[in-house]
C-alpha cells in the first residue's frame, strides 16, 4: 500500500470512529435519571387499571384471538406487520423469567417513556413509546402495580423478523433523534382543564396518533398532519381523519364523539369497525369525564 | 318487422337496465340493507335512552327489520362485487364466506330471540341492545373497511 493511500485509509478509519462515537453519543439510549422513579409510593391499582385501558396494552400484548379474561394474560406473540418487517410482540406478564416480573419500576418506566429496554438497548417504535413518553411518573407507577396483579405466562415470543438494517437496534438512535419527543403535538388551550386532560389522554396513553396520523418514509409523523387520517398499515382501507375538518366526525357534536367512544355507535347508528373496535372497548372502561375530555380535545385541535 | 321489434326490445331493455343498474347492484343493495339495520338500531336506542317513548309497534318493526335484513344480507356478496360503488366490504368476506354468513345469521337469530321475549319497557329494550349491539362491531371489526 502506498504511503498516501495508507494515510488516507487511516484518516478515514479515524474519521469513521469519531463519527460513530459522535453518532453513538448523540443517539445513545437515554433513560431518566434514577430520581425520576423514586418516592412514588404504593401504586394505586384502580388508577393503574384505567391507565392500562387507556393505553390499550391488550390490543398488542394479549395472545392473538384471546377473549374475555384470557385477554389479561399478556403472553405476547402477536405478529405486527410493518413496512420495515414483522415484529413479534413480547411477553409482558409478571412472569419472572419470560415476562417483566423481574423488572424494577425504573426499568419498566424507561421502557414505557424513553424506549429503553432492560439491557439499556433501544426499543422499536412499533411499541408506541413515542406516545407513552407523555405518561406521568405516577401513572407509570400505578400501571406497573396493576400489571403485577395479572396472571403470569411462561410463553417466549419469537424474535422479530426484520431485514438489515432494521434489525440493528443501534440504528434506532437515529430514528429517535429525528422523531422522538415528549412535547405537545399541537397547541391547544390548556388553561381549560378538560382540554388539557383530553390532550394527555389522546397524545399520551391513548396513542391515537399512532394510527390516525400519516407517516413519512422513515416512519415518523408527517408534520402539520396531526390526526388527519392515514393509510391502514394492515393493507387496504383508510384510518379516518378525526380532526374538526373530517368529512364524517367534523359534523359530530362533542357529545356524539363521547357517545361513539362509549357505545361504538355513530350518530347515524353505523357501528365502529376494524382496529378501532378494540380501542373503543377500552375507551368504554374509562370514566365518562375522560371520554368527554377526549371529545373536547378533538374539537379543539386544528381542522385538517 | 320482426327484426325491428327485436332491436326495439334490445334498445328498450338496455335502457331500462341502464336506469336501474346502480340501485340493483349488490354493492348498493347491501349498503341500503345496512342503512336499514342502522335505522332500526337507532329507533331502539332512542327508546333505550329515553329520548323516545316506549312503543311496542316500533320495537316489533325494528326487530323484524333487523332479523329479515340480516338473513338476506350475505346473499349480496356474489363474486365480482368485491369492489366498486364505494363499497366498504373487506376482501376477507370472500376468503371466509362461511364465517361471514354465520355472523350475519347470528344477528338474525339474536333479533328473533329478543322478539320472541318481546321487551316490554325502556329498560328491557336497553338490555336487548346489549345482546344485539356486539354483533355489529363484531362483524365490522373483521369484514368492513372504512375507505
Ligand atoms: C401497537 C402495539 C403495542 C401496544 C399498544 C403496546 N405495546 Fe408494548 N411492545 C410492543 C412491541 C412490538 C414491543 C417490542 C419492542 C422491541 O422489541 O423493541 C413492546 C415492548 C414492550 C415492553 C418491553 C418488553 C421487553 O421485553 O423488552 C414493555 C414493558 C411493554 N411493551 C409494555 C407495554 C404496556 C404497559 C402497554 C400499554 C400501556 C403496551 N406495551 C402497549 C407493542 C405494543
Ligand atoms: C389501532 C389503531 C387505532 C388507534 C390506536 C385509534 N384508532 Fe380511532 N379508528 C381506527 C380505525 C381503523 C377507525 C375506523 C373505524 C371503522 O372502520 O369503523 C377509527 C375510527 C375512529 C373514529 C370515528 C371516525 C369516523 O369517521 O367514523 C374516532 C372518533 C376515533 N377513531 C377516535 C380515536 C381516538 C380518540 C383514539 C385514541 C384514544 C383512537 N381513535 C385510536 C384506528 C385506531
Ligand atoms: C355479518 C356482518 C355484519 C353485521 C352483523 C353487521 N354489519 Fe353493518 N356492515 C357490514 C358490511 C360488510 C358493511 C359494508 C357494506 C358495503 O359497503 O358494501 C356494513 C356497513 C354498515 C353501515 C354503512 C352503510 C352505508 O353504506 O352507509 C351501517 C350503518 C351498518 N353497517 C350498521 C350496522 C349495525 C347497526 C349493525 C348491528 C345491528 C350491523 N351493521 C351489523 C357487515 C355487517
Amino acid at each position: 500500500m502506498g504511503q498516501r493511500l495508507r494515510k488516507l485509509v487511516s484518516s478515514l478509519v479515524v474519521f469513521g470512529v469519531v463519527a460513530a462515537a459522535a453518532g453513538w453519543f448523540l443517539t445513545k439510549p437515554e433513560p431518566w435519571p434514577a430520581s425520576h422513579w423514586e418516592g412514588l409510593g404504593e401504586a394505586d391499582i384502580a388508577n393503574g387499571a384505567l391507565v392500562f385501558s387507556a393505553g390499550g396494552c391488550v390490543s398488542c400484548h394479549a395472545v392473538p384471538g384471546a377473549e374475555g379474561d384470557a385477554k389479561l394474560v399478556l403472553a405476547g406473540g402477536l405478529p405486527l406487520k410493518s413496512p420495515f418487517g414483522t415484529f413479534h410482540v413480547p411477553n409482558i406478564s409478571p412472569d419472572e423469567t419470560a415476562g417483566i416480573g423481574g423488572w424494577t419500576l425504573a426499568e419498566f418506566g424507561d421502557a414505557m417513556t424513553r424506549g429503553v429496554g432492560k439491557q439499556g438497548e433501544h426499543l422499536y417504535p412499533s411499541f408506541p413509546y413515542g406516545s407513552y413518553a407523555r405518561l406521568t411518573a405516577k401513572d407509570v407507577n400505578d400501571l406497573f402495580g396493576y400489571i403485577k396483579t395479572l396472571p403470569k405466562s411462561a410463553n417466549v415470543a419469537p424474535s422479530h423478523d426484520l431485514p438489515f438494517p432494521f434489525n440493528i437496534r443501534l440504528s434506532l438512535g437515529g430514528w429517535k433523534l429525528l422523531f422522538f419527543t415528549d412535547k405537545p403535538r399541537v397547541t391547544v388551550d390548556t388553561s381549560d382543564p378538560k382540554i388539557a386532560r383530553g390532550q394527555y389522554l389522546v397524545e399520551g396513553p391513548g396513542h391515537c396518533g399512532e394510527c390516525h396520523t400519516p407517516r413519512n418514509a422513515l416512519g415518523g409523523f408527517e408534520s402539520g398532519m396531526w390526526l388527519a387520517g392515514a393509510p391502514n398499515p394492515e393493507g387496504e382501507g383508510r384510518i379516518p381523519n378525526i380532526t374538526p375538518g373530517s368529512k364524517s366526525i367534523g359534523a359530530w357534536s362533542a357529545g356524539e364523539i363521547a357517545s361513539y367512544l362509549e357505545t361504538g355507535f355513530t350518530p347515524e347508528f353505523d357501528s365502529v369497525g376494524g382496529s378501532m373496535v378494540e380501542v373503543q372497548k377500552n375507551m368504554a372502561k374509562l370514566p365518562a369525564a375522560d371520554r368527554e375530555a377526549i371529545a373536547a380535545y378533538l374539537k379543539a385541535i386544528p381542522a385538517l | 318487422m320482426k327484426l325491428k321489434t327485436a332491436l326495439f326490445a334490445i334498445a328498450f331493455t338496455g335502457l331500462a337496465m341502464g336506469a336501474v343498474t346502480a340501485a340493483d347492484e349488490p354493492q348498493m343493495v347491501r349498503q341500503e340493507m345496512m342503512k336499514k339495520v342502522g335505522g332500526a338500531m337507532g329507533a331502539l336506542a332512542g327508546i333505550a335512552k329515553g329520548e323516545k317513548p316506549y312503543d311496542a309497534a316500533v320495537v316489533t318493526a325494528s326487530l323484524t327489520t333487523m332479523s329479515e335484513t340480516a338473513k338476506a344480507f350475505p346473499d349480496q356478496f356474489p363474486a365480482g362485487s368485491e369492489t366498486g360503488m364505494d363499497t366498504e366490504a373487506s376482501p376477507k368476506i370472500w376468503e371466509n364466506m362461511e364465517d361471514f354468513k354465520a355472523k350475519a345469521l347470528k344477528l338474525g337469530a339474536d333479533a328473533d330471540a329478543v322478539l320472541a321475549a318481546m321487551p316490554a319497557d325502556q329498560a328491557a329494550v336497553g338490555a336487548a341492545l346489549g345482546t344485539i349491539g356486539p354483533n355489529c362491531g363484531g362483524c365490522h371489526e373483521v369484514y368492513r373497511l372504512k375507505k
